[in-house]
This record gives structure tokens, sequence and C-alpha cells, in this order.
């Protein structure tokens, strides 16, 4: 088995054996550690220089399928190899955060989550991208069902909403997916390897590459909380555990942009760069910025703030998305490793709230900041990350994204485009963030507290995974080249739309 | 030996357990059972080793039967199901002779076996007349075995409705056949094939006479618009016979279609659009009519049998969705594969439902409250039987699903792939609500469920075989290609 293979199942080995039996947190945390030394030892050993366009290095592949061609084959390159690190630094601090939760079901469902995650990233066969990601489906749907906060019927509501609204997502996706191996396969052998549909992405005609690749948007936007497909995300995690909703709002739901990412745009460049279909995006897009980032505000429980306000932080790495220059793309790759880390650590600092205080409502809280200065240094980290602070690893990825809008191919000073305008406006996201994100940072830590609620600085084990957390925050923040580098490969001049 | 005296010496044996649990009573229903089950299992055995040679056939069978890919991969089919209801009857014997009439279940044991014979005959059938006689081999068979439990009201209601509407559906069918044949002047598949490529056919009185067969052969796979009488049948049989209907009779209904099709839909076909249309709307308004009335279902067996209205849906936009011309899939063989994927799922899922039924717990979502307590184990298999039934990644449901979707994708049926959508949708919402049920614990006992070791071994295996085809379904590879109508080359 190579390196990446045993990264893949090792969670879903240490699920089973749980389930059998095993020792619940030492079990998880253990597979957890693992993964994240291997992910880690081979980040340091990557290489980006020597990898071409469109190659993966670890590959290793099993055949599966011979027709149509299906394999179980598994690679890296630099933005797979960040999504990794991502999902594995995550369900290392998601899995050491479940402490109040004797039960062992959390996790289980945290490793399986983690492992469709890997599974997903990993893979370079669209088959098992597809798959594994559908392998998260059942547990997010039991653990909001079943352990979710708030009474039984919201949570059962809230988990239906989720799970039909991602079905039927996954489902477009899964046509729009068909739709594309059928184009690009060479035949007689339906194929389903990245490399193989490379081949002929350029004979296809801008027609069909351009329905193709608004279908995949539609069917990845809605994984992604895409306005406006996005109403199931805000009370899903705002409900979830808090391993899951780490978990998911941290990783998951990353899935659909990598997707894009991966999928749609070297696949169908002529597609991504359609007038219309441009357009939608934006429109679409604006709609996570502004209107959610207005929604966000109105909230006042901080549960449903943080939950929105991940909806609302996509709006940008869709607009690196959209812009599609090597600059903005990379960006987006940064913004979504450090928007995964810091929204992670909200919910574990939420988490941890809700054990101790009882209550999330703004109006009852304050003053916090006397009692538990570790929190407040920590959740501080949290907060300015997802304003964008200069410093923390969300800036890097958001100055990325905007300034790449602006590339000299895309635009004259003369007259500014659509997509410049999106990015005008989306600025006015960062003064919104602040507004939220100071307001609640201000109500929770100081003013006076509230009689009754009361909370105490976690003791030194329990500050690990927010220490490791915040640690990233800040070491991306402070040298963001330490992952830009990596994906110096990841798309080649001419494939990428404005390039 | 040659496979059609496997199929003689099947039904023989199934003569011989009805005559011996007549005149021995004092032997157990289990022992018979197993017995039936053993037969089967050699017969599986001597298939894979006999001459797959058309030339071993016997002169007098000969002219009249196939032994192409696809007709040795459903008798293998049809007897694989055949033992895993045999052993499904074996588990609930307790139950089903307390609600047979003189307490003995001999016929319920035998009989399978008969019906068998017929499925494997019928897989090799080359012309509509062999259709019909397997076809009423295995219908009356059947009619005995819903009605078999007769001291349950609605077991004896399910037999009356499956006796009534299906000799309806048989004389439609034959009505239908005969039609064709004054149109074509043939039975056999070939000269239909032949025929409908002919200018000098009355294509009216052709297509009226498919019209008819069609909708009798949509009958026996609970096909919309003719599918009324699944939920109450479904619902009413003993679970066993529930289990073979839903699997077997509807496989080896879909193998009559497949050669149907595919005599009707050869390349140059005058008939071939109204065809695939009737096909299209059918499969659309069948997906939609199973899937969106299982979600108000409170019954698992009643949701398990609109969910097998909705599986037939996608089965029929797989066979209306002609092999491609540029890729070497053919659509038989994607029918073929589904329902390969589609029979552990199945058992799996109503092995529960025995198991359930013989503690004396119901059928109803409530019934299924606390499973996860009273036994992990069975709840976990009923968690990968619905996921796969449900379609979802990684488990054998989805790429029976996805390959479908190819298809039609591949056709651009568009519409029908929209009501696709919407069905396997659906789909996520019933399914689950019986995986949620299996794990709320609220109001439940907890007292364990007692399963033999044979059984947990069994049902396992089942759950490893959806995973495993869910992940690697390479055995499976041959039937997908579109050579597998051909007959196989040399020896086997």
């Amino acid at each position: 088995m190579s390196p990446l293979e045993i990264v893949i199942f090792l969670p879903i080995v240490a699920a089973l054996a749980i389930w059998l039996g095993a020792p619940a947190r030492l079990t998880s945390i253990t597979a957890a550690l693992i993964n994240l030394l291997i992910v880690g030892g081979i980040a340091l050993g990557f290489d980006a220089s020597k990898l071409g366009a469109g190659e993966f290095a670890n590959v290793s592949s099993r055949v599966v399928l011979e027709n149509p061609a299906i394999s179980f084959a598994v690679g890296i390159d630099g933005m797979s190899l960040i999504l990794a690190l991502l999902t594995t630094l995550v369900t290392f601090a998601a899995v050491w955060q479940i402490f109040a939760e004797k039960d062992s079901v959390f996790h289980i469902a945290s490793l399986l989550i983690s492992a469709g995650a890997l599974g997903a990233f990993l893979s370079t066969d669209v088959f098992f991208i597809y798959a594994f990601h559908e392998l998260a489906l059942i547990p997010t749907f039991l653990m909001i069902a079943l352990h979710g906060h708030g009474d039984k019927e919201t949570r059962r509501a809230v988990a239906w909403k989720i799970t039909v609204y991602l079905g039927i997502g996954s489902l477009v996706l899964l046509a729009g997916l068909a739709a594309l191996v059928l184009n690009l396969s060479e035949g007689p052998v339906l194929t389903f390897d990245l490399t193989a549909l490379a081949h002929k992405s350029a004979t296809i005609p801008a027609a069909t590459q351009e329905w193709i690749f608004f279908v995949l948007l539609l069917g990845f936007g809605t994984l992604v909380s895409l306005f406006p497909m996005h109403s199931w995300a805000a009370p899903a995690y705002a409900t979830a555990p808090t391993s899951v909703a780490m978990l998911h709002a941290g990783v998951l739901k990353k899935f659909g942009l990598y997707g894009l990412l991966r999928i749609a745009l070297p696949l169908l460049p002529l597609g991504a760069q359609a007038q219309w279909v441009q357009n939608a995006l934006l429109v679409m897009l604006l709609g996570n910025i502004l209107v959610m980032g207005l929604v966000t505000i109105h909230q006042d429980r901080l549960d449903d703030m943080l939950a929105n306000s991940s909806v609302m932080h996509m709006g940008y790495i869709f607009l690196g998305i959209a812009a599609g220059t090597e600059l903005a793309l990379k960006g987006a790759v940064v913004l979504m490793f450090a928007h995964g880390i810091s929204i992670a650590l909200s919910f574990a600092l939420c988490g941890r709230m809700r054990n101790q205080l009882g209550t999330l409502e703004f109006s009852k809280l304050g003053g916090l900041a006397t009692h538990a200065p570790f929190l407040t240094v920590v959740f501080a980290f949290a907060a300015f990350a997802s304003i964008g602070l200069p410093g923390l690893a969300n800036f890097a990825g958001e100055i990325m994204v905007f300034m790449g809008t602006f590339d000299a191919k895309l635009w004259s000073p003369e007259k500014l485009g659509a997509l410049q305008w999106t990015t005008i406006l989306s600025l006015w996201g960062v003064v919104i963030s602040a507004v939220y994100m100071l307001r609640a940072y201000r109500k929770i830590f100081f003013g006076t507290a509230a009689s009754g609620l009361y909370m105490k600085d976690p003791a030194f084990s329990q500050r690990i995974p927010l220490v490791l957390l915040a640690a990233v925050l800040l070491i991306v923040g402070c040298c963001p080249g330490l992952l830009i580098d990596l994906i110096k490969t990841a798309w080649t001049a001419g494939k990428v739309a404005g390039l | 030996m040659s496979v059609f005296s496997i199929e003689v010496l099947l039904a023989l044996l199934g003569l011989a357990i009805i005559l011996i649990a007549a005149f021995l009573p004092a032997l157990s229903h289990r022992t018979l059972a197993w017995t039936g089950i053993a037969g089967s299992v050699v017969a599986l055995l001597l298939l894979c080793g006999a001459s797959h040679a058309e030339s071993s056939l016997p002169a007098f069978v000969a002219p009249y039967y196939s032994l192409d890919t696809l007709s040795l991969f459903y008798k293998g089919f049809a007897l694989v199901i055949t033992a895993l209801v045999l052993w499904l009857i074996a588990e609930s014997e307790s139950t089903l002779s307390n609600y047979s009439l003189d307490g003995k279940i001999g016929e319920l044991i035998g009989l399978p076996l008969i019906v068998c014979t017929g499925m494997m005959w019928m897989a090799s059938a080359k012309d509509l007349v062999t259709v019909f006689v397997a076809l009423e081999l295995v219908t009356v068979a059947f009619y005995v075995l819903v009605a078999y439990t007769r001291k349950s009201a609605l077991s004896l209601e399910a037999g009356v409705k499956y006796l009534i509407l299906g000799a309806a559906a048989t004389g439609v069918l034959v009505y239908g056949a005969a039609w064709v044949y004054g149109a074509t002047g043939s039975l056999s598949f070939d000269g239909i094939a032949a025929a409908v490529k002919n200018p000098a056919v009355n294509k009216s009185v052709l297509l009226f006479g498919i019209a008819f067969l069609l909708a009798g052969l949509g009958f026996k796979v609970a096909a919309a618009p003719f599918h009324m009488w699944v939920p109450d049948v479904y619902q009413g049989a003993s679970t066993p016979v529930t289990t073979f209907l839903s699997v077997g009779s509807k496989a080896s209904g879909f193998i009559v279609l497949t050669r149907v099709i595919d005599a009707l839909l050869t390349d140059g076909s005058r008939v071939a659009s109204e065809v695939t249309n009737l096909l299209l709307i059918s499969a659309a308004i069948t997906v939609l009519l199973g899937s969106l009335p299982a979600i108000f279902q409170t019954s698992v067996k009643r949701l398990l049998a609109y969910s097998s209205i909705s599986h037939a849906g996608f089965l029929l936009l797989a066979l209306a969705s002609r092999s491609s011309a540029r890729f070497d899939i053919s659509s038989g063989g994607v029918v073929a594969f589904y329902l390969a994927t589609y029979l552990p799922m199945t058992v799996l899922a109503f092995f529960v439902l025995c198991v359930l039924r013989r503690h004396g717990i119901g059928d109803s979502l409530d019934d299924l409250k606390g499973l996860g307590r009273r036994s992990p184990l069975l709840a976990l298999l009923l968690t990968i039987a619905m996921a796969s039934l449900a379609g979802l990644p990684l488990t054998a449901g989805f790429l029976g699903k996805m390959l479908v979707f190819v298809a039609a994708v591949d056709h651009g049926y568009w519409g029908v792939i929209g009501c696709a959508i919407i069905g396997a949708a659906a789909g996520f919402y019933y399914y689950f609500k019986v995986i949620l049920a299996i794990y709320t614990t609220e109001g439940a006992t907890e007292e364990p469920l007692k399963v033999s070791t044979a059984s947990k071994g069994i049902a396992v295996a089942l759950a490893v075989v959806i995973v495993a085809l869910g992940i690697n379904p390479k055995p499976l590879q041959k039937v997908l290609s579109s050579s597998a109508g051909a007959p196989v080359a040399l020896g086997k």
C-alpha cells in the first residue's frame, strides 16, 4: 500500500476498531496523529518544481473496472497536498476536542468524515473523487439528527435539509460528471481517469463546455453553499455537534471548490471563460458575500453567526475561481486552507462555550476575558483571521484573490469590467466581517459579565488543539510562501481562464 | 451434463421435497430447506462446470434455447436468489408455520426450486412461446407462494390480488404476442428483429401488439402504470416470498424485456422511436410513482415495495438507453449489473425484517427503533443495505445507478434524468429515514436479538459483497460488454 492509501484507509480502520470496542479516544487520536505525520512528511519532501502540468506525485493505481475504466488511483499535487494537510490538521483538532461526549460515535463519525474528505482530495479518478465525498453524508446526517444541539424536531428538520440538499446537489453533479466523461472519453472505453480525460479537453466545442461547466458549477456549488443553494449550511453548522461542524465547515465543504478547481476548470477551460457563465457566477458569489454578510450581521447567537459567516466567506473563494488568473487561483487555494483552519478553530471555541455556559446568545454573554484570558486570545486569532487581518492566513489568500482579479490581461484602467466591479463590492464584505466579528468579540469577552455565566480557561491538555490551529493561522499568515510554493505548478499557462 | 438437464433435475428436486414433506412429516422443515439450499448450490457448481456450448444441448430443446453470457448470468442469478430465499424461509420457519393452514410449509420450500427452474429457462428463451411457458411456470408457483400463509388476512388478500392481476397481465401478454406474430409472422426474437426492419410489415399492427406485449411484461417487472399490485402484494406476502418476488421475479421479467427490447430496437428498426418513447415515459413515471409515495410509508416492507418500483424505473431507463455508439457498454449489461447489485442489498434488508418478525416485532418504522442497541450488527448491516439502496458511493448500489445515469446522459434523455434525480433524492430521504429509526433509542427496549451464527455469517457475507462490489466490481465486468448477448465462444 502506498502512503496515500494508508492515509485514506487508516481513519476507516480506526473507526471500525472503535466500533468493535477499541478505546475510542486513544484510537482516534492515534489515527489522526499518524495521518497528520504522514501527510506532514509528504509535504516536507514535496518538490513542486519536479511536477509537470497536470502531473501527480506519489501515484499508485489499482484497476477497479476495465470498461468503463475506473481505477482506484491516488496521487498528489500542490493543491491536494494542501487540502490533505488541512484535513489532517482539523481532524486531529476535532477528535482531540471531543471531551464532554463519552460516546464513541462522535469519534467514529469524525473519522469517517475525515476519511471521505481525504479520499476525495487524494484520488485522481473522477469516480472516486465523487464517491469518497458521498461517504461522509451518512455520518453527518446521523450526527446532526441524533446528537445535534437544540430540540429533537429542529435537529431532525435540519438533518433532512442538509441531506436532501446535498443529495440533490450531488445528483446534479453526477449528471454533470457523466456528461463530462462521456464527452471527454475517447472511446470505445469510457474512462474516469483525470489525466486521460485531459487529453481530449482541447477538442470539445465551446458550447458543450459551457453547459457542462454550468451543470458542474450548480452541483459543486450546492455542496459549497453557493448562493442561492446555500440555505442548508448555516442551520446545519449551528446544530451539528462540535467535531462534525469543525470537519464539515472546515474541510468537507471545500470539496465543491476542490472539484471545480480540479475537474471543471482544467478540463473545461472554455466553459469557465464563457461570459454568461462568468456573469452568473459573479452574481451568485456577490449573493454569498453581501446578502449573507448582512444576514450574518443580523444574527444574535454566536453559533448562528459563525455558521452564516462560513457561508459568506465562500464567496471570496468563488471570486478567485471566477477570476481564473494564476494569482487568484492560488489565492483561492490558500484561502480554502486558511478558512478551513479558522472556522474549525471558531467552532471548537464555540462548542466549548456552549458546553460550559449553556447559552450562546450575545445578549446574555459578556466579560469572559476576566476569567479566561487564554480563550480570549485564541478567539482573537480566529476572529481576526476571519476578518482578514494581515499576519493571519486568511489575509494572504484574500489579497491574492483581490489582486488576481486586477490582472493586466483582465482589464484596462480605462474601463472596469464586471469582475473588477465585483471585487470592489466584495471588499465591502471585509468591512461587514469586521462589523460582526468585532461586535461578537466585544459582547462575549468584554463588558460586564452576566450573573451566573462564568467560564474558566481550559486545562493544559485541552489547549493543544486550539494552540495548534491558531499557530497554523499565524505561521501561514506570516509565511504564506510555505503553501504557495507547493502549488507552483498546479496550473499551466493557457489552460486556465484568462491566463 | 448439459445446462438443460441441471434445470430438469432442479425441478425434480423441488417436487421431491414437496412429496417428502407430505409423506415424511417427521422430517424437520429446516432440514428440507437446507436440502433445497444445498441443491441450488450444487446446481450452481454444476452450472459453472457444465459445457456452455450450444451443441451440448439435447436436440429437442436446442432450437429454442440460447446459452450466451447474459442467459448464463441470469441462470446463476436465479440459483443464488433461490438459495438465499430458502435461507430466509429456514430463518423464519417458525413464523411461517404459524400462519400456514396446517402448520406445515413443505410446499413453501419445494416451490421456489420450481420457480428457479422457470427463471433459468426463461433466461435462455429465444422465442415468445418459451417465454410464455417459462413465465407461467414462475407465475403460477408464485400464486401459491404469495397466498401460502393463509391465516394472515393480508397474505390472502395479496394472493387474490396477485392471482387476478397476474392472470390478466398474462392474458395481455399473450394477446400482444399474438398480434406481434400476426404482424411479423414470427415468434422468435431473431425473426422479430428481422421483421421490424422489413418495410413490408404493417407498422400499426406491429405497434399494437408491442404495446400489449410491453404492458404484460411491465406488470411482471412492476413498471408504472402496471405497478399498482406491488405494495399490497409485497406487504401481504410472507417476507421470504416478498424477497423472491422483488428480486427473482423482477429479474426474470427484465431478462425477457432485455431480449424483447434488443429485438425491437435492432439497428434500422422502424419502430425504434416509438418503443424508446414508450420506455422513457414508463421509466419516468415509474421512478416518480415509486419514490414519491415511498416518502410517506410507515411500514418498512411497503417502503421497500415502493423502492422496488423505483428501481424498476431506473432499469427501464437503462433499457431505453440503447447501447452507445461510441462506448462498449450494452444496455442489457447495465440492467444485469444493476440487478446483480440489487440482489444482496434487498435480501439483506428483508433478512433483518425476518429476524425482527421471528422476535414478534412488526415491520413499521417505529418497530426498528433501538435496533442499534439491540443488535449493533444487524443495525450496521441494515445501514449498509439502505445506503446501497439509496445509491451511496462505495456501495454496490451506486455503480448501477451511475451506469444508468451515464447511459441516459449519453443519449441526452434530460427530462427522464430530471425525474430520476428527483426519485433518487427522495430515495435519500426514505432510506435515511430507516437508518435514523435504527439509531433512535428513545422509547425502545434493549432486549438483545438472537441470530444464529450461520445466519450472521451469511448476512455479513452479503454486506461484504455489497461493499466489495461497490469498491471492486470487476467480477461483474463480463456482463457489461456489448458482446454479452453473443453466444459464449468455446466451452466455458
